[in-house]
């Protein structure tokens, strides 16, 4: 099944979530990531959801998503014409003698190290998911520790937004 | 799944945001009306408690009868209600059944229906009837009371997530902890019940919110950013449709219950007679297109009439209008009407495409979309006539004389549940409201009474819940007290909530109960009958001619002051109906004695194509050679 990325503008009420989340889980979709935040406009708040569907069910989770009251505006963002970035941290076991091999790995990625101890670092990064991938196979043979990870971040490319477009068919 | 067509990705983006960006496009959103609904009085900034803020919203919204039983976390708004002389309560004895009556009281009037009901358990025996008004769209709000906004989350006594238990079978539900947002709220609540696609809406309020000081004004701001209806059709749809109906050589239309939910009955007759098409209409649609009317061809389904499951079968243009698709009406989806092109038109976008791909989607309201097609079809049959439809009619016509809904003599000299149910229907007419709860007694009040208008026949269609016929009944006498209201219902069904005839006597709500005592869940029997090998497993009822009786259903009305009658022979079937149709000052129960062979046919057995309907066990219709 194909990823597919959803951008839905939500009111920043109690409940939302599960709602949108137990819309997915009743159908069955797999969120591959969330992230949920607010947004430039005070109250309405935005999720990036990250699904694995197909194109007819993807069509009704979102219809009945929109049916949602609290749901304000749903678009999907297609790779090309969006950008979209993971954050990530990654514990790794880094001790005196391999401390200067992580670190110029990490560097390579363009990856921060954000905590150091005898015998670990916390490296940070941010990218699309290629390079968060290739990053953690370089990052592996010295040992994994710990990974987190925030959900896909995404934005449509050049000066149109979403929320001001969703807000003036408010108003209209 | 992996083989299916690939959705273009770029067309499914577009779908996405349709929905709302149309809105925005049209100009007639319901938003530009008044979205709070009753007479509008201004009310100036005045102190007091969140519960009377409860009541006075519901005055103000005009809000007549409301249907409820209180409890702890709903007392405090208990005490203003008391002395409201605008809204009548009527106290019920199962939370369950304010709210069908709820629902009774919205399908027969268009109104919004209303029941309340304390914390936890009292908020868990309203699931139900959500979920029921959430299936078959009707407009309801049920108030329910919630512990003490500190308390909640700590497993406090009678506490129960009821907004998270409702969310997936409610259109909304809300919870207030600020008493200054009731108003809002409560306008809200009325205002989302019956817009758009009709359904129920829960407002649960914490105990402290309703006994704290708040300042009420009215009409409060109803702010809903994320809510809005479509209700003019699109134009170029409308184009498109006309196209398909004018050269379609068996259109149908396929009418579901959003026709009567949009009081769009008298623009549809309008548009049928136009275009000549055949008419079928669903279970919740029975009413929307007069039974009488030559151009209703029946209701179509698993119990549908061979005429109407055929039209749909071999039609080559459904026209449906606010109907879903049901998996009772189509039968193995993949076999349903193979040949047909698909005009949707609703006004759920999530409905159309969802079950059968629709070739012309229509967002909107049927009671502008359906004479905006019929003014599409007038100029395109300008340019274009409309197809000859006489062969269509012609075998449609031989379908119905050929085979009419019917049935057989029952052999163990009982009387025929649908000869009961056909007098029931003859002797009170069309005017009379028909409540039926759910199995062989539902689908025999579909079929054998005759509907003439729309909100004359009220049932659980979606949900099939047993025991919505009585309480369902007490709603719609109490919205319409002068039409005669007949609760038709089954042994079985009866006897889940038969207590409301407790409130019916008590509160002066004569309603008609005919139990169609076949002394066993029925449906259940006849499947059993046909599918495992007649091994009744726990069917039997002991209710009825030759058993012990229990309970017996005359003793029982009689117990609660309602008037019991017995009928066990075909000479007594109408001496008796006539006789309930006399008593006005109480409820009336009869107990029809009735054989539990009979069985409800058609039939279109559950996972095969609707080709295989059989009119009688084993027989299925002889087929004339296509043309």
């Amino acid at each position: 099944m194909a990823k597919h990325t959803l951008s839905v503008l939500v009111e920043d009420v109690p409940g939302v979530l599960t709602r949108v989340a137990s819309l997915f889980a009743r159908r069955a979709f797999n969120i591959h990531s969330l992230a949920v935040g607010p947004t430039e406009i005070e109250g309405i708040s935005r999720m990036t959801v990250v699904v694995d569907a197909e194109g007819d069910s993807l069509e009704q989770v979102t219809k009945q998503l929109n049916k949602l009251i609290n749901v304000i505006k749903i678009v999907e963002l297609l790779p090309e014409s969006s950008v979209q970035r993971d954050h990530i941290m990654v514990k790794v076991r880094a001790d005196a003698a391999t401390r200067l091999q992580v670190t110029q790995a990490a560097e390579l990625f363009r990856a921060s190290v954000i905590d150091v101890a005898t015998d670990s670092l916390v490296i940070e990064a941010t990218g699309n998911a290629a390079k968060i991938e290739a990053l953690l196979s370089v990052l592996e043979p010295f040992g994994i520790r710990e990974i987190v990870q925030a959900g896909t971040l995404a934005v449509g490319r050049g000066s149109k937004s979403m929320s001001d477009r969703a807000l003036k068919s408010l108003s209209a | 799944m992996s083989n299916s067509t690939p959705a273009n990705p770029a067309s499914v983006a577009k779908s996405i945001s349709r929905p709302k960006d149309a809105a925005a496009a049209v100009s007639s959103v319901v938003e530009a009306s008044n979205p709070v609904q009753g007479p509008n009085n201004i009310v100036a900034p005045t102190q007091m408690t969140g519960s009377q803020a409860i009541v006075r919203s519901l005055e103000e919204l005009g809000v007549k009868d409301v249907f409820g039983l209180p409890g702890g976390a709903i007392l405090p708004t208990y005490d203003p209600l008391m002395d409201s002389t605008k809204v009548n309560h009527i106290l019920v004895r199962h939370e369950q059944g304010a709210g069908h009556a709820a629902q009774g009281y919205a399908m027969v009037s268009g109104e919004v229906g209303v029941c309340i009901a304390t914390s936890g358990p009292g908020a868990t025996n309203l699931v139900t009837a959500l979920a029921d008004a959430n299936m078959d769209s009707v407009p309801m709000v049920a108030i329910t009371g919630q512990v003490n906004s500190a308390f909640i989350g700590s497993d406090a006594f009678q506490e129960a997530d009821i907004v998270g238990i409702t969310m997936p079978i409610t259109k909304h539900a809300f919870l207030v902890t600020n008493p200054e947002d009731i108003p809002r709220v409560m306008a809200s609540a009325f205002y989302l019940a019956q817009t758009g696609r009709p359904g129920p809406v829960l407002v649960d309020i914490t105990k402290d919110a309703q006994t704290a000081q708040m300042t009420f004004s009215w009409p409060p701001k109803v702010d809903l950013p994320g809510y809005r209806v479509v209700t003019r059709g699109h134009n170029k749809q409308l184009r498109e449709a006309a196209k398909l109906i004018a050269g379609a050589t068996r259109p149908v239309l396929y009418v579901g219950g959003g026709v009567i939910k949009a009081d769009a009955h008298e623009e549809l007759k309008a548009f049928a007679e136009f275009i000549n098409a055949p008419v079928v209409t669903t279970l919740t649609a029975r009413g929307a297109f007069p039974d009488s009317h030559p151009q209703h061809v029946g209701m179509p389904g698993m119990h549908g009439a061979v005429s109407a499951v055929t039209a749909l079968q071999q039609s080559d243009l459904l026209i449906t209008l606010g109907a879903r698709f049901d998996d009772r009406v189509t039968g193995v989806l993949s076999s349903f009407a193979p040949n047909a092109k698909v005009i949707h038109a609703d006004i759920d976008p999530a409905e159309i495409s969802k079950n059968r791909v629709a070739d012309v989607p229509i967002v909107g309201s049927l009671d502008e979309i359906i004479p905006q097609l019929f003014e599409a079809c007038q100029t395109r049959f300008e340019t274009e006539p409309q197809q000859d439809l006489s062969n269509w009619w012609s075998l449609l016509d031989r379908l119905r004389e050929t085979y009419p809904i019917g049935y057989t003599e029952t052999h163990d000299g009982l009387s025929a549940p649908q000869h009961v149910i056909g007098r029931i229907g003859e002797l009170t007419g069309p005017e009379g409201v028909y409540v039926a709860g759910v199995g062989q007694h539902q689908m025999w009040a579909a079929q054998f009474v005759k509907y003439e208008r729309p909100r004359s026949w009220l049932n659980s269609a979606g949900l099939g819940t047993m025991g919505y016929s009585v309480p369902a009944a007490m709603g719609a006498k109490v919205a319409q007290p002068d039409r005669v209201v007949w609760a038709i219902d089954g042994d079985g069904c009866f006897q889940m909530t038969n207590q409301e005839l407790a409130t019916c006597v008590i509160n002066n709500i004569p309603i008609k109960v005919a139990v169609i005592n076949n002394s066993s869940l029925g449906m259940v029997r006849q499947w059993q009958t046909l599918f495992y090998d007649a091994r009744y497993s726990n069917t039997d009822l002991n209710t009825g001619h030759g058993t012990a009786r229990v309970p017996d259903f005359v003793k029982l009305a009689d117990a609660y002051g309602c008037v019991g009658l017995r009928c066990e022979r075909d000479e007594d079937i109408d001496a008796t109906i006539q006789k309930a149709l006399e008593i006005n000052d109480r409820p009336v129960v009869i107990d029809f004695v009735v054989s539990a062979d009979s069985m409800v046919w058609p039939m279109v057995p559950a996972g095969v194509s609707n080709d295989q309907i059989q009119i009688a066990r084993g027989m299925t219709p002889e087929w004339e050679e296509e043309d």
